[in-house]
């Protein structure tokens, strides 16, 4: 024993806190957890409820006979059906996504690393056309895309012009689909990226050239691993919500072979007695997503970074 | 243009120039910084010194002018491709790699089968061995200053750079971190250059020291010289304290010039003046100035002064004296006596110094 004072029996171990704690700190973990209320209930009420609602529902079976109408159980039937009717549309979303975030990924970084280095001061206004799409709606974007990518389009007009478009049509294929979810979802990739370039002390990327290295080694061994929080921010802020979209595929995908998000949609909506398959839907893209992200972010997980 | 360049020998400067826009940072150096000493670059902050250095590391392009390694000239050739490295002044160690792979960076870029071994001879030469496994941000700024002059050293660069490397680090470690890199310097026998802006950090490390100011070199040579015998006002006042007071000359006494400074008559060796007619600005070094409290016998080179404020330093006694001519001057005295001198603010005392470590630089303040 360290001390000789009086041990406390309010501090738990005696070993670790041989004094004990002043009044003081006391009343400030008292105010820590006020502070943490308002955040705590808002969790609560619009997440935790929910989400044990979500799962509630997932497990209910219907009435037979009267569509719409269920009752609580524990039919994981739902589940079975969602991997096994659905399995393609999973498949789908994780592709898309998957190839979404890849080409947001080769457009965002240069322009990040422009914006970051060598825009001087146009900076800003590069800062400005990223965001300035956010000030139309979502939804109103992607449809401009169908106009875009229309049949009458010039997109289309040149591309076959040049023999380049095979089917001779881009909406209603995979590849709008895929480009609507790159251009939606580009400013997420665009801005950590940004963040982590500009953070990055230009004397670091100094250091590379004063030990050897040129230009593209600089980058590829201190430029882009000094980048890497902002690249999995960026990643995993594109992927998590395209692989759950249903906007892009609707309005600018084929009529068959949609994602997950637009089975949802449609269970929810369209299907009558569709809720329990449709929650259980929900659950399973939300572990599949999780699943992936944790292993992504072990994999390149940069922490120590941070 | 491309590939590695050996070179070997002296750092030549030739009328190198650089300036951003309008404004010359540099302004047609001439230097040469002979193999293997320690020179230090010293300056107030603007005067052109770190832009000097990075030239030199190929971070910056001259406008004009030539940067030269013996033979080999230099100029227009990019940071990889010089044998030089630096130690930049906020370390810019790579945040993602281990201190070991840190230092092994230069190695492995150059190809050098032996880097791991290198690396750890480095960090064996900085005391830094047990950290080998951290990342830089788990590292005190003291360590990381290490680690910064290893990555360096590793390399054994022909010309290593060093861009206030302590400038971060409180004074202890500042002065631990001098006496260290003085010992390194000797034990691997490269040539240093120290950018500084602190005076006696340059004096107490360098060979030779050169004084810049807005953009040009004011005076070069060994740290004792510049200090004894400064040639313009700006480093006689930019390395350590002098009392100066602007003077007239009015003849010649033998070896001596006599000036006439408000009133009172000075004299300065010839060959210690810059100037020989006209305006001169007249100096001497606070610790070269005797104070008594009377008017001493001899060659009557004193003045009579009021003092103005007295601080005890222990190993000295420094005052503040007003002059007859409006400056204030600053002296000590050594606390050698047994009954000291005790003056109070506005005693008068006499104020007398040796002829022979008076200076005379320009007037003019450029």
């Amino acid at each position: 024993m360290s001390s000789l004072a009086p041990v406390s029996q309010v501090a738990g171990d005696p070993a670790v806190h041989p004094t004990p704690p002043a009044p003081e700190t006391q009343k400030r973990s008292w105010t820590a957890y006020l502070l943490l209320l308002p955040g705590v209930l808002w969790l609560g009420v619009f997440f935790i409820l929910p989400l044990v609602q979500l799962a509630s529902v997932s497990l209910q079976s219907r009435y037979p006979g009267f569509p719409g109408y269920y009752y609580r159980d524990l039919n994981f039937e739902n589940y079975v059906a969602a991997l096994t009717d659905y399995a393609p549309h999973f498949a789908r979303s994780f592709l898309y996504a998957g190839m979404a975030t890849l080409l947001a990924f080769v457009i965002a970084y240069p322009l990040a690393y422009a914006m970051a280095f060598k825009a001087g001061r146009w900076r800003n206004l590069m800062m400005i056309c990223v965001i300035a799409p956010f000030f139309t709606s979502f939804i109103l974007r992607t449809f401009a895309w169908s106009q875009i990518l229309a049949d009458e389009g010039w997109v289309v007009g040149v591309l076959s012009f040049f023999n380049l478009l095979p089917g001779g049509s881009i909406i209603n294929t995979p590849i709008a689909v895929v480009a609507g979810l790159t251009y939606n979802f580009l400013p997420f990739m665009v801005l950590p990226i940004y963040a982590s370039l500009e953070r990055a002390d230009p004397r670091v990327i100094e250091a590379g050239g004063d030990l050897y290295a040129n230009g593209f080694t600089t980058f590829r061994t201190v430029t882009l691993p000094m980048s890497m929080p902002g690249v999995l921010a960026g990643t995993l802020l594109t992927f998590i919500p395209a692989a759950g979209d249903f906007v892009n595929m609707e309005l600018l995908g084929p009529q068959r072979g949609k994602m997950v998000g637009n089975v949802i949609n449609d269970q929810f909506l369209a299907i009558p007695g569709g809720y329990p398959v449709a929650a259980a839907l929900s659950f399973t893209l939300m572990a599949a997503i999780l699943a992936m992200v944790f292993l992504y972010v072990r994999r390149f997980g940069t922490e120590e970074l941070v | 243009m491309a590939g590695f360049r050996e070179a070997r020998g002296d750092l030549q400067l030739e009328s190198v120039t650089k300036s951003f826009g309008d404004f010359v940072a540099v302004d047609g150096i001439d230097l040469v910084v002979p193999r293997g000493s320690f020179f230090a670059l010293l300056g107030p902050s603007g005067c052109g010194k770190t832009t000097t250095l990075r030239m030199v590391a190929g971070l910056e392009q001259p406008s004009a002018g030539r940067v030269k390694i013996g033979d080999t000239d230099l100029t227009g050739s990019r940071p990889y491709e010089r044998p030089v490295n630096t130690v930049f002044q906020s370390y810019a160690l790579f945040p993602h790699l281990t201190i070991r792979d840190n230092v092994a960076f230069g190695p492995k870029r150059r190809k050098d089968a032996d880097a791991a071994q290198r690396a750890s001879e480095a960090l064996e030469l900085v005391q830094m061995t047990q950290f080998a496994g951290r990342k830089p941000a788990q590292l005190s700024g003291g360590q990381q200053q290490r680690v910064a002059l290893a990555r360096a050293l590793v390399n054994h660069p022909e010309v290593l750079l060093l861009d206030e490397p302590l400038g971060a680090l409180d004074l202890k470690l500042r002065r631990e971190m001098q006496v260290e890199l003085k010992r390194i310097q000797t034990e691997v026998g490269l040539t240093f250059i120290h950018v500084t802006h602190d005076q006696e950090e340059a004096m107490t490390m360098a060979d030779t020291v050169a004084v810049m100011n807005r953009g040009r070199i004011e005076q070069l040579g060994p740290p004792a010289e510049l200090y004894d015998l400064p040639r313009t006002r700006f480093v006689a006042n930019f390395l350590g304290q002098a009392n100066t007071g602007v003077g007239t000359i009015e003849g010649i006494d033998g070896d001596h010039l006599v000036a006439d400074v408000l009133g009172t008559k000075v004299r300065i060796l010839q060959d210690r003046s810059q100037v020989h007619e006209g305006q001169v600005l007249f100096g001497v070094r606070p610790e070269k100035v005797t104070v008594s409290r009377k008017q001493p016998d001899g060659v009557g080179n004193d003045v009579k002064g009021v003092v103005r404020d007295v601080s005890f330093l222990g190993v000295a006694t420094s005052y503040l004296v007003d002059m007859p001519s409006g400056t204030t001057w600053s002296c000590y005295e050594q606390n050698l006596d047994v009954e000291p001198l005790d003056l109070r603010p506005g005693d008068e005392v006499w104020l007398t110094w040796n002829p022979g470590h008076a200076f005379g630089v320009p007037a003019d303040p450029a």
